[in-house]
């Protein structure tokens, strides 16, 4: 077997378990590539029949428009229920304290409108398109990630996963993460979308667009959510986006790459993780995703 | 482009995590940010080498800060030749489950030895569990050569006492090579400093090793994951059986039986990738439709009629305890294979394995943390599986405490 076979072997019959284990899963869409390769996972392990389980999406508020669209058109297409809670209305409702700064991040605020859609539609499993090979931390979770009632991660007391048994008993309150995609990297992703001929929202190719230039070098799209002041200079470039999150978090890379092909030659290429080139919200500390898990995150 | 899983075993020190650090960073893996992030860290933690690779795989806060490996860190590359899926594992006994964890999905084992101390307990134990879970294949690694000289005689006195080890066990194919992870000698590069060795570097061996499977069987297995049924005006009638073909080979026409029911009849249709395909083999998921309209749910077996597996209510298997509290014979547990589900009693412990000789040991009617045992298992439904030496996919199962929902033990018949 071919080793993209035998990675969509596995998150296939990962989604089915799911489908086969739990009342009310759902599944977490952004429309960014990971889990639109998630929703093509799904068709081939359920078509002809209905997705066991919406699509969910925790809509910062801050996301690019165009994964926006994709996403919503995407879930029009296939004809699947899609559910969007924003963070903006927890903010209000549970007087939160909204981010701050020049690059004002609601990542961290994503788990509290995560944990309200699962508390609301009674969710027991959650799927997610994470990948171990993006973060240290993440490269010890399982693939049946099981969260307690307030959603957190104990990394010291995780079920034993043997084989490919999957075990999602659990108690009435908790529920489980799930990760089809666990074992594999940037790279398989994107193979996958080129042998599958997938569709992806038009940002993860090169295009002009107005950046400010970051204290450590990076590309922030220049957007209504930053806060800048008047010795940021804004400077157009040709750039594309390795991951699609927040715009106010989620840096753009120099890139002269139009099609699937181009991408997968430039990361062939690339020096820098997918994680370091683009995201803000590492850099905080060594263990920050590790702390952001242990709270709920994803 | 094929892909190779394999785990990493050996003690706490052996230097596992700094060998999967060196293969990764010398077979230039890692990226340049990860690079900065480790320099950074290695200073922090005040380690003499100029970068501490095993922070690569140490992942969790608690493993930096005591310097030992907890779970399983699931680690990715790839050569011109394979794409790898290494799943590095603890040494410390007390998260020999963990290792389990990682053991159970790999084709080839890689056990550290620390060529000053030889073989130990823990070499042992993690040799026994690779001979449970019938791993195909082992590579011993005498690793620290730096510190006993690159001796030619110190490698030969752990091969030849490991191989008379593992001879006992059953492990029967069993390669050998002398490392130094902190160095980077034999790693991804051959070393210099060893001309006695002739084989090749760790990562020459990991590129083109063969693994052979030890598995018997090609009979044809399936079980239920899900039954897709759209209930639309268009697909009205419509009911298909999804899932992962286990082992064999499965084709329209064929006689089948659908076990525990013992009912039979005929395949009608296989969808596999979204297609009606004739035909379909080992690992691909499919979605299988009958003749006849059979009471069939998840956990369902289905086989070809004339190559039946065993369907029997008690088992005996050899399971390893993972869970901290012991077992105590009042426990009720659910015995999951696959997606099939039961009600199970361990009914009786009849020994246990005894780490040293791999003998057995008397049972003294309880299982802790770690221990190996052969013991009867007693189901309220029977269950359908092969021996696993014969077929690995239906031959192993979990036991889930029916009170806590942990995995408490995993097993082998």
């Amino acid at each position: 077997m071919d080793y993209l076979d035998e990675l969509e072997a596995e998150a296939i019959y990962i989604l089915r378990e799911v489908a086969g284990q739990f009342d009310r899963p759902a599944l977490l869409f952004s429309g960014g590539k990971d889990s639109i390769c998630l929703v093509h996972l799904a068709l081939k392990a359920f078509r002809p029949g209905k997705f066991p389980f919406p699509l969910v999406h925790v809509d910062t508020g801050h996301n690019f428009p165009e994964a926006l669209a994709f996403r919503d058109a995407l879930a029009a297409e296939l004809g699947e229920r899609l559910i969007v809670r924003n963070v903006g209305d927890t903010i209000v409702k549970q007087k939160l304290q909204d981010a701050k700064g020049k690059f004002p991040s609601r990542n961290a605020l994503q788990t509290y409108t995560l944990l309200e859609v699962i508390e609301e539609f009674e969710f027991d499993a959650c799927i997610g398109g994470a990948r171990r090979d993006e973060e240290k931390a993440r490269a010890k979770e399982r693939v049946f990630s099981v969260r307690d009632e307030f959603g957190q991660w104990d990394p010291k007391l995780q079920r034993p996963e043997l084989w490919s048994i999957y075990n999602g008993k659990i108690d009435k309150g908790e529920n489980v993460r799930v990760f089809p995609i666990s074992n594999w990297t940037e790279l398989d992703v994107w193979n996958y979308i080129k042998r599958e001929n997938i569709a992806l929202p038009e940002i993860y190719f090169t295009h002009e667009r107005d950046c400010v230039l970051t204290e450590h070098g990076q590309l922030m799209a220049d957007n209504e959510f930053l806060n800048l002041d008047e010795n940021d200079e804004i400077v157009t470039r040709k750039v594309r986006y390795r991951t699609v999150g927040d715009m106010t978090c989620t840096a753009a890379v120099e890139s002269e790459a139009y099609t699937v092909e181009d991408i997968i030659a430039e990361l062939k290429e690339a020096k820098i993780s997918e994680r370091g080139a683009t995201r803000m919200d590492d850099r905080v500390s060594e263990a920050a995703m590790e702390d952001r898990k242990k709270g709920g995150y994803f | 482009m094929d892909l190779l899983r394999f785990f990493t075993a050996g003690n706490v020190d052996d230097g596992k995590s700094t060998l999967i650090g060196r293969l990764l960073y010398d077979s230039e893996s890692i990226s340049t940010d990860i690079i900065e992030t480790l320099t950074r860290q290695s200073k922090t933690t005040g380690e003499n080498a100029e970068i501490d690779l095993a922070l690569l795989t140490d992942g969790l806060r608690a493993e930096r800060e005591q310097g030992i490996t907890i779970d399983v860190a699931y680690k990715y590359f790839s050569t011109g030749k394979r794409k790898f899926i290494i799943a590095d594992t603890p040494g410390h006994a007390q998260y020999t489950r963990n290792m389990f964890t990682g053991a159970s999905t790999a084709q080839l084992a890689i056990i550290l030895v620390d060529a000053r101390n030889g073989i130990t307990e823990q070499t042992k134990r993690h040799s026994i569990i690779s001979a449970v879970l019938g791993i195909p294949q082992v590579l011993v690694c005498i690793n620290k050569m730096d510190l006993a000289d690159y001796s030619e005689q110190r490698f030969d006195e752990i091969v030849s006492e490991y191989a008379d080890f593992s001879g006992k066990i059953g492990l029967n194919k069993v390669d050998y090579i002398p490392t130094s992870a902190l160095a980077g000698e034999n790693v991804v590069h051959k070393s210099t400093l060893m001309d006695w060795y002739p084989g090749p570097s760790l990562l020459q061996y990991l590129e083109n090793i063969e693994i052979e499977v030890a598995e018997s069987s090609d009979e044809a297995r399936f079980q239920v994951q899900y039954v897709i049924r759209p209930q639309t005006e268009e697909l009205h009638d419509y009911r298909g059986y999804a899932g992962s073909i286990l082992n064999g080979k499965f084709h329209v026409g064929d006689e089948v039986t659908v076990l525990p029911s013992g009912l039979s009849s005929k395949i009608s249709g296989i969808e596999s990738n979204l297609e009606e395909v004739v035909s379909a083999g080992k690992n691909q998921p499919v979605i299988i439709h009958l003749e006849d309209d059979l009471d069939i749910s998840r956990g369902n077996t289905i086989v070809p009629t004339n190559a039946l597996p065993l369907t029997e209510k008690s088992l005996e298997a050899t399971i390893c305890w993972m869970d901290n509290t012991p077992f105590n014979s009042g426990q009720k547990f659910i015995l999951q294979q696959n997606s099939f589900r039961t009600k199970a009693a361990i009914r009786e412990i009849h020994s246990k394995i005894d780490i040293h000789s791999f003998g057995d040991l008397e049972s003294d009617g309880t299982l802790r943390l770690n221990e190996l045992a052969k013991v009867s298992v007693k189901t309220a439904e029977a269950v359908s599986y092969d021996p696993f030496k014969k077929l690995a996919k239906t031959g192993a199962f979990i036991l889930i405490n029916e009170n806590t929902n942990q995995t408490v033990a995993a097993g082998v018949i």
